[in-house]
C-alpha cells in the first residue's frame, strides 16, 4: 500500500464534538510537538531547563484553552510552521511581560519527560546559529521517527516475530560509529539464513514506511501538506 | 525508545525510502538525490553489471509523479544517443512508486569539472558534445527544460551524458503549466509558465557556456554565450545547430555571427588563423630582400 487511507487529521479531530476524539487528537499533537517545542525554547530563546519546561507546559495549555488550532489555516502555512510561530509569539509575550511562568498543570494528557529531553540537549548536534525552522524540523522528525520505531517494534512483537525487529534494529538502527553488519553476519548472529534476513529487513522497512506515512497523514492538515512533508522526509536531504 | 542521533535519523529515512525491487537488482548504495526521486547504485544480477536505478520518493495520490517518472523513462528510451543515458528497464514497485533502470554513468558533474583546472579546449569539447545530445533531443521533439552543469555528467574518456529529463517537454502537447527549471538557467517564457520550444534550452545552454568559458573569455566567445542567453527568444540562436556552428567557427578562428569585430580584431584573427603560412611568406620575403640587397652590394 503506497498511501495511508484518508481520514481526518489530528488538526481536524481537535474540533470534533466527541470529547474522547478531541482528547486523543490533543495527545497526538502534544506527543509529536512537545520535545521540539522544549528544545526550540532552550536553543532559540536561550531559556534555562526549568523555564523552558514551564513555558512548554503553559504553551500547550494555552493552545488547548484558546482555540489556537481552531484558527489554523492550512492555506497559509504548514501546521508545524504555524505551531512554531505560535510558540515564538508565546515566548516573546512571556519575555515581554517578564512574568513568572506558571506551571501548566492541566496538561496531563501525555506525561512530558523534560528530564530526558534535557539529557538529549547535551547530545544535540545542531548549532544555535542554524536555521530555527530547520532545528525545529529536525527535532520534530526525531520525535516522529522515535515513535515510529516504537510502533514498529510493537508490530513485530504483536506478530509474534520479534526477530524481524531485531534484524531491522541491528541493520538500520546500528549505533553511531558502528559499521553496518553484512546480511551474512546478521544471519550468523541471529541463527537465520541470509535470504530470511533479506526478507525480514524488506518486510520491516515496508511496514516502517507505512507507519511513518500514516503518522504523517495524521499530523498534517491537507493532502498537499502531507505529500510535501512525505517527499521531504523520504527524498532530498538538505 | 532510545534517543536517535542525526545519523540514525538519516539511516531510518533511507530505510523508509528503500525500494523493494525485484530480486534481479541488488542495491549497493545511493548515487544521488533529486527533487523527485533517488538514484541508487545496484547490481543487475541477471546481466552481472552495475546499473543505476531511479526511484520515485513518493507515489502521489493523483499519480502525477508516477506518470512523470514513467514519462521520463519513455523519453530516455526513445532518445537513443551516445550523449543521453540509455534506459534498460522500468516498472512500478509494490508500494506504487515508479522506477527505471539505466546505465550507471561514472564520472564527474560538469560543475565539478568546471570548478577544477580543466583546460579551455577540453571544456569547449565537452560543451560541444552537450550540444550534440541536446540537438538530437530537439530533433525528436523533446525540450529538456532543466539544462545546467549539475545535470551534465562528464566521463573519464571525454564522454558526456545529459541527465535528468524529469521535466522535459515531449512535444507541444505535453507542455506543463507549472513553472519548472532552475533560476538563472530558465528563460523568461519558462519562468512565466508559458509553453516553450527548443529556444528555452538554448537560453540554458548560454548560461552553461558562460560557466564553461570562465570569467575572461574572448569577446567573440562571450558574445556567443550572450546571444544564446538573450532573454528575447527571437534574438537567440534559433536552433542548437546554429549555436554549435558559431562555436565551431570560433574554434576555427573564423568570423562568428554573434560578434561584429573591428578591422584590427579581424586582422589579428586572420593572422592567428594563418599564422604559419603568413610567417613563412614573411620569412621568404625577408630572405629575398636580404639576397637582393646582398647581390646589389
Amino acid at each position: 500500500m503506497s498511501f495511508p487511507a484518508t481520514r481526518l487529521s489530528v488538526v481536524e479531530r481537535t474540533r470534533s464534538l466527541d470529547e474522547e476524539t478531541r482528547r486523543v487528537a490533543w495527545a497526538t499533537i502534544i506527543e509529536a510537538y512537545w520535545k521540539p517545542a522544549y528544545k526550540h525554547l532552550r536553543l532559540k530563546w536561550s531559556l534555562g531547563p526549568d523555564e523552558a519546561a514551564d513555558l512548554t507546559q503553559e504553551f500547550f495549555t494555552t493552545t488547548l484553552e484558546k482555540d489556537v488550532v481552531e484558527r489554523y489555516d492550512p492555506a497559509r502555512a504548514r501546521f508545524r510552521t504555524y505551531l512554531r510561530l505560535c510558540l515564538d509569539g508565546f515566548a516573546a509575550n512571556a519575555r515581554k511581560a517578564e512574568r513568572r511562568l506558571k506551571r501548566g498543570g492541566e496538561v496531563t494528557i501525555v506525561p512530558l519527560d523534560f528530564q530526558t529531553a534535557e539529557g538529549e540537549m547535551a547530545r544535540h548536534e545542531g548549532s544555535v546559529d542554524a536555521d530555527v525552522d530547520e532545528i525545529f524540523y529536525q527535532e520534530w522528525l526525531r520525535a516522529l521517527l522515535e515513535r515510529s520505531v516504537a510502533e514498529l517494534k510493537q508490530f513485530a512483537d504483536g506478530s509474534a516475530r520479534p526477530i524481524m525487529f531485531d534484524v531491522f534494529a541491528r541493520y538500520d538502527l546500528a549505533d553511531e560509529g558502528d559499521a553496518r553488519p553484512t546480511y551474512a553476519d546478521l544471519a550468523h548472529d541471529l541463527g537465520l539464513t541470509a535470504a530470511t534476513v533479506t526478507n525480514h529487513l524488506a518486510a520491516m522497512r515496508r511496514q516502517f514506511r507505512q507507519i511513518i506515512l500514516t503518522r504523517l497523514r495524521d499530523l498534517t492538515a491537507s493532502e498537499e501538506e502531507f505529500e510535501s512533508e512525505a517527499a521531504r522526509l523520504l527524498g532530498s536531504r538538505r | 525508545m532510545n534517543w536517535l542521533s542525526d545519523r540514525a535519523i538519516e539511516r531510518l529515512r533511507d530505510a523508509a525510502a528503500w525500494p523493494e525491487l525485484d530480486a534481479r537488482y541488488v542495491i549497493t548504495g545511493v548515487a544521488g538525490r533529486g527533487g523527485m526521486g533517488t538514484v541508487y547504485v545496484a547490481r543487475d544480477q541477471l546481466l552481472d553489471r552495475e546499473v543505476a536505478v531511479k526511484v520515485l520518493d513518493l507515489a502521489d495520490r493523483k499519480g502525477s509523479r508516477v506518470a512523470r517518472l514513467t514519462r521520463e523513462a519513455h523519453i530516455l528510451a526513445r532518445l537513443d544517443h551516445p550523449g543521453i543515458v540509455p534506459v534498460h528497464d522500468a516498472g512500478v514497485l509494490p508500494d506504487g512508486r515508479s522506477f527505471y533502470v539505466m546505465k550507471l554513468v561514472r564520472g564527474r558533474r560538469l560543475d565539478e569539472v568546471l570548478a577544477g583546472e580543466a583546460p579551455h579546449a577540453l571544456r569547449l569539447d565537452l560543451f560541444m558534445r552537450v550540444l550534440d545530445a541536446v540537438a538530437f533531443a530537439h530533433a525528436h521533439g523533446v525540450v529538456h527544460r532543466d539544462l545546467k552543469p549539475e545535470n551534465i555528467m562528464a566521463g573519464a574518456f571525454g564522454e558526456v551524458f545529459v541527465m535528468d529529463w524529469g521535466v522535459a517537454q515531449d512535444g507541444a502537447a505535453d507542455a506543463e503549466p507549472a513553472i519548472v527549471g532552475t533560476p538563472g538557467f530558465m528563460p523568461p517564457e519558462q519562468a512565466g509558465a508559458r509553453e516553450v520550444d527548443a529556444r528555452a534550452d538554448i537560453f540554458a545552454l548560454g548560461a552553461v557556456l558562460a560557466q564553461v568559458i570562465g570569467r575572461e573569455p574572448s569577446p567573440a566567445l562571450a558574445a556567443i554565450a550572450a546571444k544564446a542567453h538573450n532573454p528575447e527568444a527571437q534574438a537567440r540562436y534559433q536552433t542548437v545547430e546554429q549555436l554549435a556552428a558559431d562555436l565551431s567557427r570560433f574554434r576555427n578562428q573564423d568570423r562568428v555571427s554573434a560578434y561584429r569585430e573591428s578591422p584590427a580584431e579581424q586582422l589579428l584573427r586572420i593572422y592567428r588563423r594563418y599564422e604559419l603560412p603568413i610567417l613563412l611568406v614573411l620569412a621568404y620575403v625577408v630572405m629575398r630582400l636580404v639576397l637582393l640587397v646582398w647581390a646589389g652590394v
